[in-house]
């Protein structure tokens, strides 16, 4: 089910420009920040909404290591799950050494600071948005 | 606008039954209903039906019509799906179709097969409750959701696993005389610490179980009870919902349900009551730490202090204000469309003293049922209350 084989418009593009170094959010013109695909701002309904260059790095707010996977994620367990607070918006994605060298939950904290990258799942080969300690 | 009755309620047993269909397990519990409510079929004007997966369970679509048939009535009927608080939205559209006045007799419930699709199976299903973009292609899983909430609580609030073991040591104790219970057995602190971790911090204890299962509910207006001397000791009073972004990322809080903070207060304000008026409370236990964010959106304890209520003996048979005297989700089970309706006949039945657990709060006389949807960006809030 996480396997898509079409082409999802916005998100795709904006994974895509995250794996070429140029990670942007969308704001509007109160300072709310938001992903695409968005047309209306989910906090004040305004329109105009603007592409902002991502931080080139951000908090780890929480996280989990899962050992309990479907199966589109099942050769990867146990792997580090997190949401990380870049400002005005935060990620989902999976914390790894940017060297490729296994982590686990123990070496990850809440406050840490990682960079957002594009890895692939090791059990489907699908994109996956990756944070990697700094 | 009219009184609400609860007329009947029924449910099939909680657990695995993965040979069993939907349309057969919504059967049997709506057959207990009717059978509890003494109402006939053919006064039924409405039926408002739960369920989440049920295309991917059973390949089976437009299920309102299919359960209608399963029961034996002749009413419009529709489906709600709002993941796990599928029946507690339904339950909601029926009390305020009764108090309207469109209609005098709802049946209400919900059924999930579950069992068939197995532990991954289901583990993927559930998954489509969640952002399927943002969260889902990450990897984020039900119970890592739960374990990132529960992460992020114990970093704002403190709190321990110990805490959470607490939870699911007393809703397996509930369960214990719980006949429609999917666990009827005890465990210890120390069995639920040991269990192996399914996304740390949380472990096998710390969650619901694969369920399959059913609920129903007879609702009726007061003046149809009074007309047709239906004996309906309990009345649904009041009614909220609460929603939020879908995805946890884009909370406002991570370690808080606002959702479940709106539906709990416009519940309240609904029936005219706080918080200290709540005598007895069924909660979404989906994950041990659910049933403690439950407590502090209730408004029970204030945020930080729900974790050692369980601990501390607030919230057990014997304390002050029993949480899940039902065995929760923990330990009754958690067939995901067909629990928000069953949180309701657990209440109707502790209220009418009837349930095996009764007598742990023999003077009770307003309870409230809390369903969550997701990682809580949808929840239904009802109040319950003996009518003199």
């Amino acid at each position: 089910m996480t396997d898509a084989d079409y082409h999802d418009e916005g998100y795709d593009d904006w994974l895509a420009a995250i794996e070429d170094g140029d990670g942007f959010y969308l704001e509007c013109e109160n300072g709310h920040g938001s992903l695409p695909p968005r047309r209306v701002c989910p906090d004040c309904g305004a329109t105009d909404l603007a592409e902002v260059p991502l931080p080139d790095a951000g908090e780890v707010a929480t996280f989990t290591e899962i050992a309990v996977a479907p199966p589109s994620f099942e050769d990867e367990t146990p792997y580090v799950t997190a949401v990380v607070d870049f400002g005005p918006v935060r990620l989902t994605g999976q914390v790894r050494n940017a060297d490729g060298t296994e982590l686990v939950g123990d070496d990850v904290d809440v406050g840490m600071t990682v960079a957002p990258a594009v890895g692939e799942t090791q059990t489907t080969g699908e994109r996956v948005l990756v944070f990697e300690p700094r | 606008m009219t009184g609400v009755r609860i007329a009947g309620v029924g449910l099939t047993h909680f657990g695995e039954h993965p040979e069993r269909t939907g349309r057969d397990l919504f059967a049997e519990a709506s057959v207990a209903a009717f059978d509890d409510a003494g109402v006939d079929r053919d006064d039924v004007e409405e039926l408002y039906y739960g369920n989440f997966m049920g295309e991917l369970a059973e390949h089976q679509g437009h299920q309102g019509p299919l359960m209608a048939e399963a029961a034996g009535v002749r009413a419009p009927a529709t489906r709600y799906e709002s993941a796990c608080a599928s029946s507690g939205t339904a339950v909601r559209q029926a009390v305020k179709d009764v108090r309207n006045g469109e209609a005098d007799v709802v049946l209400v419930g919900g059924a999930e097969r579950m069992n068939n699709l197995g532990t991954a199976g289901t583990t993927e299903a559930l998954a489509i409750a969640a952002d399927d973009l943002f969260e889902v292609r990450a990897g984020m899983t039900f119970p890592g959701a739960y374990a990132l909430m529960a992460r992020a609580y114990f970093d704002e609030y403190g709190g321990s696993k110990e805490d959470l073991a607490h939870v699911a040591v007393k809703n397996h104790e509930n369960a214990l005389p719980n006949e429609f219970a999917q666990f009827q057995r005890e465990i210890t602190v120390e069995e639920a610490l040991d269990a192996p971790t399914v996304a740390s911090p949380l472990g096998l204890y710390d969650a619901c179980p694969i369920t399959d299962g059913a609920s129903a509910a007879v609702l009726v207006s007061e003046e149809y009870a009074a007309e047709h001397d239906v004996d309906a000791p309990v009345s649904v009073t009041g009614t909220g919902q609460g929603g939020d972004r879908m995805a946890l990322q884009g909370r406002g809080h991570l370690a808080r349900t606002p959702a479940a903070e709106r539906a709990a207060e416009e519940a309240y304000a609904d029936a005219g009551v706080d918080a200290t008026d709540v005598d007895v409370a069924e909660v979404h236990d989906c994950f041990t730490i659910a049933e403690v964010l439950a407590l502090e959106a209730l408004d029970f304890y204030a945020p930080g202090e729900g974790i050692g209520a369980a601990r501390r003996g607030e919230t057990t048979r014997d304390g002050d204000r029993p949480v899940n005297l039902s065995g929760g989700l923990k330990a009754k089970g958690h067939p995901v469309g067909a629990t928000g309706t069953s949180q309701v006949v657990e209440m109707t039945r502790i209220l009418r003293g009837d349930h095996p657990n009764s007598d742990a709060v023999p003077d009770a006389d307003l309870g409230v049922t809390h369903n969550a949807g997701g990682t809580v960006a949808s929840t239904t809030v009802h109040v319950l209350e003996v009518e003199e």
